[in-house]
């Protein structure tokens, strides 16, 4: 298929064009996407809905609390007494602070005891959560003038995804975004990485919070120990890949510089509940020897050892290749990979350096158009290019219907980036059917000719000109328009 | 100008999430293959095979637990099974019990329709869940840039009686790579809105797709024949009301399954995967995180059974997943990444009723890497006997095409009655 440079700024570095959009940039689409890079609060998305995920955690953790409390007709616990049993956390203060995650807390599910009040169920505190994040992020998505920086946000929240469907994550995974991803699009790398590392959402997600040193004050008098899910995910998807170089005893010793990494439980103050805390009486005595190097115990032993994982080679040529598939094709050309691993090592993990390489690489630029889009990306698009107002609660609702949840992706490793893995039979059967509910809302007298080239451009294929120009009506000609591989891929 | 879309009506909003998301949200898929509608084969027989990929890595130390292994208990601890008292497995042999909360497997044991294969792995000796389940849907000797699946390849290589359909059919909307490759891989998914797709719109986007782009001239031609299969209803879209919420994606898949393989003119081949496996936290014994997974496990799977009806009995399911999981209970009463685990083997066709076997001991110096139960069975002989005695692979096939590679792992020729 062909393309063009304004379609390729507003598609493959964008949301899909709004109308106007193409005509607009036609004299600079490479500035266009460029203009978007650097700006730190561009990426920053705050409202009055939003809290903070350590509120909410805290909220979330108490109301579990209650409702076991509840259910065993005992008062709840505070600060002063301990945990109820099977929390198995009530080793000593420190461990009180992991809460035991739940096997299978669903959104919306009837976990409250009769005497609380509906709003205060640890499920609908959830799904209110959940929501709020969920239509901030969709209205950004439809309305931003800077659709590259969501696009970031949204690659960095993949790299680094952690997924809803484990335990409390659902209640912050909008907030973990936010807090850990967005304000380091255009940092650099090694603060992304310790932010996540750092994060609720990870530390629960990836099960670092209950991870305890053998002989550390904590495990040597109740006998547990580590755990070592989150070192093994940094290594073999964050930083240096899978053929990155490392071993079965480098997951060890990370795991071992991670231990101690948890956050507050509801009991903490203010300052410490619901956020990263270094819980001292569970950290594995050191020193921790990793890659060849030696780490000192405590919390900065592990700060240095993600910064050293950050700066080291495998990382840069990781990161690049994984952006390159994303945004260009998979697999990316070598040539585009070798400058963005350049890069990536000269400025350090400069993300605005990294990411203005991307969008001026002549490979960028030239590649066809092959990716399909994703159902969230489609979604997002459609609302985008047609004017008209889709609910984000229908957003949400069809990408769960087309295989995508919002943050849930089905494994630590995020969502695939093959150039066909969403191209499911079954999932094109249903865009189409999405197109045509979409279709019949367009206002009458509209044109799906002058859509298609307002959208597209020169990048219009003349095959989806012509199915539309001969179109029976306006409607099925935007029902083609809507699939025609010219907008379904990029 | 505003304008909202609106499909309210056909669907509440909670129960469209919460079903869908278990559906689609990667907790568990479902892929078929049709070949043959309604013929027997070479055999004069009419088998079904249905794979069930467990991702996450499966301990199979707590699904059979050798609690007659000297080492166990204490390598076990808190999560560790026994013969008798709170945490008691049922029976299986002087070495294993299985996991209590598998009542109908054990049934299906002791009638000799089940049996599980222990102390077995792919190929794959790192720890990765990613690339250990790219071996083992691969069905490659190693980690590699794989494009098709080994059921895929199978399918290609089945013996037919007749002209032959390969059209087939999944679940979800990502196809996972056991299913993916030159053999047709239909798909399903409940529609999203509850309207039908208008011919002419249909019939002028395959136009613009077959002239501008193969692969979703491709991908569209098999939605639409899945649309036209499924006009008399669809199956599994309905959730069923009983069975407790964590189980309802398990129970809904296989309910799909089962309707589509016993169909006189359905496909025969399947595939199926549910995620959640991967128990590095507060893992159980008797009970707990992992129990309440085995017992959806069991429930998809007695609910497949049921709704196979007369065709059980020319049925064979086989499950497994891409590693174990390490033989000492970790820090946080889980365990992490392993090698060796246990998988299963269950049918109307399966000589079962026994642990097949080669144990390599969980004594220290018998665990592979001083960690993990030892792999002493190659999975891929495992499967090239189903395929070879069920579906009537020649070796040949099994050798080169569907596990390249493989010609040490002779197939197991024992298993199929």
């Amino acid at each position: 298929m062909t393309n063009d440079a304004p379609a390729i700024a507003t598609r493959r570095f964008g949301l899909g064009a709004r109308p106007g959009d193409v005509g607009r940039i036609r004299a600079d689409p490479r500035g266009y996407v460029a203009s978007q890079i650097g700006d730190r609060e561009i990426a920053r998305l705050e409202n009055a809905d939003l809290a903070p995920s350590h509120t909410t955690i805290v909220e979330v953790i108490g109301a579990r609390q209650r409702v076991r409390a509840a259910r065993r007709d005992v008062p709840a616990p505070t600060a002063a007494t301990p945990q109820p049993p099977g929390a198995a956390t009530a080793l000593s203060p420190a461990a009180q602070a992991a809460p035991t995650i739940p096997a299978e807390p669903m959104p919306g599910a009837t976990d409250g005891a009769p005497a609380m009040s509906p709003a205060d169920r640890p499920g609908r505190l959830i799904q209110a959560a959940m929501i709020a994040e969920a239509e901030a992020r969709i209205r950004r998505a439809v309305a931003t003038e800077a659709p590259f920086v969501e696009r970031l946000v949204m690659f960095w929240s993949n790299h680094f995804a952690a997924a809803a469907r484990k335990g409390n994550v659902r209640a912050i995974a909008g907030a973990y975004e936010r807090e850990a991803i967005r304000p380091h699009v255009f940092g650099r790398f090694a603060d992304m990485l310790l932010a996540v590392a750092r994060h609720p959402a990870m530390l629960i997600y990836l099960d670092n919070q209950g991870s305890i040193g053998p002989n550390s004050r904590a495990g040597t008098r109740r006998g547990r120990g580590l755990n070592e899910n989150l070192a093994r995910e940094l290594l073999e998807l964050h930083t240096l890949g899978v053929d990155g170089g490392y071993t079965q005893a480098d997951v060890a010793a990370l795991a071992r510089l991670l231990t101690g990494w948890t956050f507050g439980g509801p009991e903490r103050p203010a300052g410490e509940a619901g956020r990263f805390w270094f819980a001292a009486n569970r950290h594995e005595p050191g020193p921790h020897r990793l890659l060849g190097r030696e780490y000192r115990q405590g919390a900065t032993g592990g700060e240095q050892a993600l910064a050293d994982l950050a700066g080291h080679p495998s990382t840069a040529r990781h990161v690049a290749t994984k952006l390159a598939a994303h945004f260009v094709a998979s697999p990316p050309p070598p040539t585009l990979v070798a400058r963005l691993e350049r890069r990536f090592r000269e400025t350090d993990g400069d993300l605005a350096a990294l990411s203005l390489d991307l969008v001026s690489a002549p490979e960028a630029w030239a590649a066809p158009a092959k990716k399909m889009l994703p159902p969230y990306d489609f979604l997002v698009s459609l609302s985008r290019g047609l004017a008209i107002e889709v609910p984000p609660r229908q957003i949400m609702r069809f990408s769960v219907a087309l295989g995508q949840p919002m943050w849930d992706p089905p494994s630590p490793k995020g969502w695939p980036d093959d150039d066909d893995a969403w191209m499911a039979p079954a999932a094109l059967r249903e865009r189409l059917r999405i197109a045509e509910v979409a279709a019949a809302r367009i206002p009458p007298g509209s044109d799906p000719r002058a859509a298609a080239r307002d959208l597209l451009g020169a990048a219009l294929s003349p095959a989806t000109a012509e199915a539309v120009a001969r179109a029976e009506s306006a409607r099925q000609g935007y029902e083609l328009l809507i699939l025609s591989p010219d907008l379904q891929r990029r | 100008m505003a304008h909202s879309l609106d499909v309210s009506g056909s669907c509440p909003d909670h129960l469209l999430l919460d079903r869908r998301r278990l559906l689609q949200g990667g907790l568990a898929s479902l892929a078929l293959w049709s070949f043959m509608p309604g013929a027997a084969n070479a055999q004069g027989r009419d088998p079904r095979l249905l794979v069930v990929v467990l991702r996450g890595g499966l301990d199979g130390l707590s699904l059979a637990a050798p609690v007659g292994d000297p080492a166990y208990a204490a390598l076990r601890g808190p999560i560790a099974l026994s013969r008798s008292g709170a945490n008691a497995g049922l029976p299986l042999d002087d070495l294993f019990v299985l996991s209590p909360a598998m009542g109908f497997l054990h049934a299906l044991y002791l009638k000799r329709e089940a049996l599980i294969v222990h102390a077995a792995a792919s190929p794959y000796r790192g720890r990765s869940h990613f690339d250990g389940q790219d071996v083992l849907e691969s069905g490659l000797a190693g980690v590699g840039r794989a494009d098709s699946g080994w059921l895929n390849r199978a399918l290609l290589a089945i013996p037919r009686a007749g002209a032959a359909d390969t059209r087939g059919l999944g679940i979800g909307a990502i196809v996972p790579l056991v299913m993916r490759g030159s053999a047709p891989v239909l798909s399903w998914l409940p529609r999203t809105v509850d309207r039908p797709l208008r011919a002419a719109t249909v019939e002028r986007l395959a136009d613009l797709y077959a002239a501008s782009d193969p692969a979703l001239a491709r991908a569209f031609a098999e939605g639409m024949a899945l649309e036209r299969m499924s006009e008399g209803g669809e199956p599994a879209g309905r959730a069923r009301a009983s069975g407790a919420r964590p189980h309802k994606a398990f129970i809904e898949t296989s309910e799909a399954a089962a309707r589509f393989l016993s169909a006189a003119d359905g496909p025969r081949i399947g595939a199926l995967s549910y995620e959640g496996w991967d128990t590095h936290a507060n893992e159980g014994a008797a009970t707990g995180q992992l129990a309440n997974r085995l017992a959806g496990l069991d429930l998809a799977l007695s609910t497949f059974a049921t709704g196979m009806g007369a065709a059980w009995a020319e049925t064979v399911v086989v499950v497994v997943t891409e590693f174990g999981r390490t033989a000492r209970v970790n820090g946080t009463n889980g365990t992490d990444h392993g090698t060796a685990t246990a998988a299963l083997v269950l049918g109307g066709r399966v000589k079962g009723g026994r642990v097949v076997a080669d144990w390599p001991g969980l004594g220290e110096r018998q665990l592979f890497e001083g960690r993990d139960l030892a792999p002493t069975l190659d999975l891929r002989a495992v499967l090239k006997g189903i395929l070879a005695d069920h579906l009537g692979l020649t070796a040949m096939a099994l050798r080169d095409a569907v596990f390249p590679a493989s010609g040490d792992a002779l197939p197991m020729r024992d298993l199929i009655a």
